[in-house]
């Protein structure tokens, strides 16, 4: 079944219809989309390529660049592991609570961000239920690091295990009972049946999880207390510089979040063309 | 292998899927496990495979209990409905993971899959996908690897459902002959009593999660032992209520009948050898069956279905004929009789 068969002419509007049908949709990804992003990047560069590059590598841009890379860092890898183990528990076990369970893994996209961040803040913050334990043994969480990657974490939770589940769903046990069969144990199986059938699903997955936890604004915003060049994340950097008339700059270091789109999107469909592929020989005839 | 079965049970919730199976097979023998869809034998395949656990029951192959073994340690070959080959592997991958899995050295994994690949004629097709093959051809790697590492006891579950019908009857006949030349003790389940007439050396028949009859397929067509094998294998009219018929006039109380078609003759008078014994019917139906047609007649209350030559004259709708009935099944809940029509004097004529 391809997704681009003409409409044969008796079930079509005809030409007129066509036209303005394209046209507006064009005119509103011209208005909403590509306008915004030549925007981006025209501010970025209206001051010259000098001040473009200054703003970017100025310390206080490079330490936020740091921590950004260094949340989702530790996020992605974490989000991984928890979002395989969970389609692993959800597709191949019975057990009570399993609706439960897909449903809390939603939760992080149904919270709005600033609420998820303000969770932490409630539990960890000064006056949050851990704060007095927290401050007596010197740990900080809230106004620091580990804050904002705990609610980096929070936010990008689901995006692993909402993309393996349906695969791991559609692919079923039958593959690894084969292997099984044949003498495979427990490790063999996941190494050279699962994974290898899930890797497109995964891939994928994961470069959203990415991007969600590079861009996220609202949760690591409450965490973070805005403090220069040190709990600041890149989202953060182009808030303080915007609030501080440093046009040129806040557009340059935003320039950087639209590139990381840009890539995550070229990644994305290249991934989801293998992965259809994937899925149409899994499907045989 | 030989394998027993004894008390095997398994039950999914409220669904009984087996109810005390007990059957034996014999080392080298290709079993055919046949049945209705829900009868339990897709579930008795993966119990003696280890991928599903029985409740209670005992599973032996070789006189030893195996029941708590690990499928991993049992030394099958598992062939699936839908073949589950390794959709990432090329056909040689596919056919030697198992060896592979086992270790084996590299020389030694590609004697034995080169092999394979002959003997299932996928010559050429090696470094091909799952997806880049036929059905048959998945069908054969599917096979190819679960016969690689050697195993003792083949298990094939629904090996034809996925082929069309033409090249299904192909590969029965080759599958049947390679089983054969490799000796190995095998397991095939279907719904399709023709199929597994056709294929198997013996057959186990089963209903509603219970072996109904266990033999080869010329002992179960001539002497089912209950009206549900009767009437799965080979075809047959089944009356009930049965009144009696010509020749057949005691039945059993409550009873039911079958009639297969090739036990019944229809012609006009002059063309029935014992006409004596024959019954009076109108011709109701007449279909083209290829070899021959297939007549349905009215007979009193009862509607019969037999055969007759292209040879003959050509009976039209409404033709009064003479109905020879050589043969029934009768049953009641206690009971099933196989009778012949008591009207014959001499020794039944040989019909074909």
């Amino acid at each position: 079944m391809s997704e681009n068969v003409d409409r044969q002419k008796h079930l079509s509007e005809g030409p007129w219809a066509k036209g303005i049908l394209i046209g507006i949709a064009l005119l509103f990804l011209l208005l909403i989309l590509v306008l915004p992003l030549f925007t981006v990047f025209m501010q970025a560069f209206r001051k010259g390529v000098e001040v473009y590059f200054a703003a970017i590598t100025q310390s206080d841009a490079r330490s936020a660049i740091k921590l950004t890379l260094i949340a989702a860092g530790i996020a992605v890898p974490l989000n991984l592991m928890f979002g395989f183990a969970a389609a692993w528990a959800i597709t191949r076990f019975r057990f009570k609570g399993k609706n439960l369970l897909i449903t809390l893994i939603d939760l992080p996209f149904a919270v709005s961000p600033v609420i998820a961040g303000l969770i932490f803040v409630l539990l960890f913050g000064a006056r949050g239920m851990f704060g007095p334990w927290l401050a007596d043994h010197d740990i900080k969480i809230i106004f620091a690091m580990p804050g904002i990657v705990l609610a980096t974490i929070f936010v990008t939770f689901p995006f692993v295990a909402r993309e393996l589940i349906p695969i791991m769903q559609n692919q079923g046990t039958l593959e690894e009972e084969a292997a099984a069969s044949m003498g495979a144990n427990g490790w063999t199986i996941l190494r050279r049946v699962t994974l290898p059938n899930i890797k497109w699903g995964l891939l994928y997955g994961v470069i959203l999880c990415n991007a969600r936890a590079m861009g996220e604004f609202g949760a690591v915003s409450v965490v973070s207390g805005h403090i220069r060049g040190e709990t600041n994340t890149l989202p953060l950097h182009v808030e303080i510089l915007y609030n501080e008339y440093q046009f040129a700059a806040s557009f340059a270091v935003a320039s950087l979040l639209v590139l990381l789109a840009l890539v995550t999107l070229l990644v994305k469909s290249i991934l989801e063309w293998k992965q259809k592929q994937v899925l149409s020989q899994g499907q045989g005839e | 292998m030989h394998v027993e079965v004894y008390g095997l049970s398994k039950r999914f919730g409220n669904f009984e899927a087996a109810k005390q199976i007990n059957f034996g097979i014999e080392q080298g023998k290709l079993i055919g496990l046949l049945g209705p869809s829900g009868s339990g034998k897709t579930t008795v395949l993966r119990m003696l495979s280890g991928l599903e656990h029985p409740d209670s029951g005992d599973i032996l192959f070789h006189g030893v209990r195996v029941n708590e073994q690990s499928p991993q340690a049992r030394g099958i070959g598992f062939v699936f409905q839908n073949y589950a080959l390794f959709r990432h592997m090329t056909v040689y991958d596919n056919i030697a993971f198992g060896l592979t899995v086992q270790r084996k050295s590299k020389v030694v994994i590609r004697e034995r899959v080169t092999e394979l690949i002959e003997l299932t004629g996928l010559k050429g097709m090696e470094k091909r996908l799952p997806h880049q093959l036929s059905g048959g051809q998945r069908q054969r790697v599917a096979f190819a690897r679960a016969l690689a590492p050697e195993p003792q006891l083949l298990l094939l579950d629904e090996p034809f459902a996925a082929i069309d019908a033409k090249v299904r009857k192909e590969l029965r006949a080759w599958l049947k002959e390679t089983i054969h030349r490799v000796g190995i003790t095998s397991i095939f389940v279907t719904h399709d009593q023709e199929e597994a007439v056709e294929v198997a050396d013996e057959i186990i028949i089963m209903n509603q999660g219970k072996v109904e009859q266990q033999g080869t397929p010329i002992e179960i067509y001539q002497n089912p032992h209950s009206a549900f094998v009767a009437s799965f294998v080979g075809e047959s009219t089944v009356l009930d209520p049965f009144a009696g018929l010509h020749g057949f006039e005691d039945p059993l109380p409550q009873s039911k009948a079958l009639i297969r078609p090739e036990y019944v003759e229809i012609g006009l008078e002059k063309e029935l050898a014992i006409p004596h014994a024959a019954e009076r019917g109108i011709v109701r139906d007449v279909q083209f069956r290829g070899a021959n047609w297939l007549v349905i007649v009215e007979v009193g209350t009862h509607l019969l279905s037999g055969y007759r030559s292209h040879e003959k004259p050509l009976l039209k709708l409404g033709d009064d004929v003479h109905v020879l009935i050589h043969r029934i099944y009768t049953f009641n809940e206690q009971q099933a009789e196989l009778r012949e029509n008591r009207l014959k004097f001499d020794p039944m004529p040989v019909y074909i």
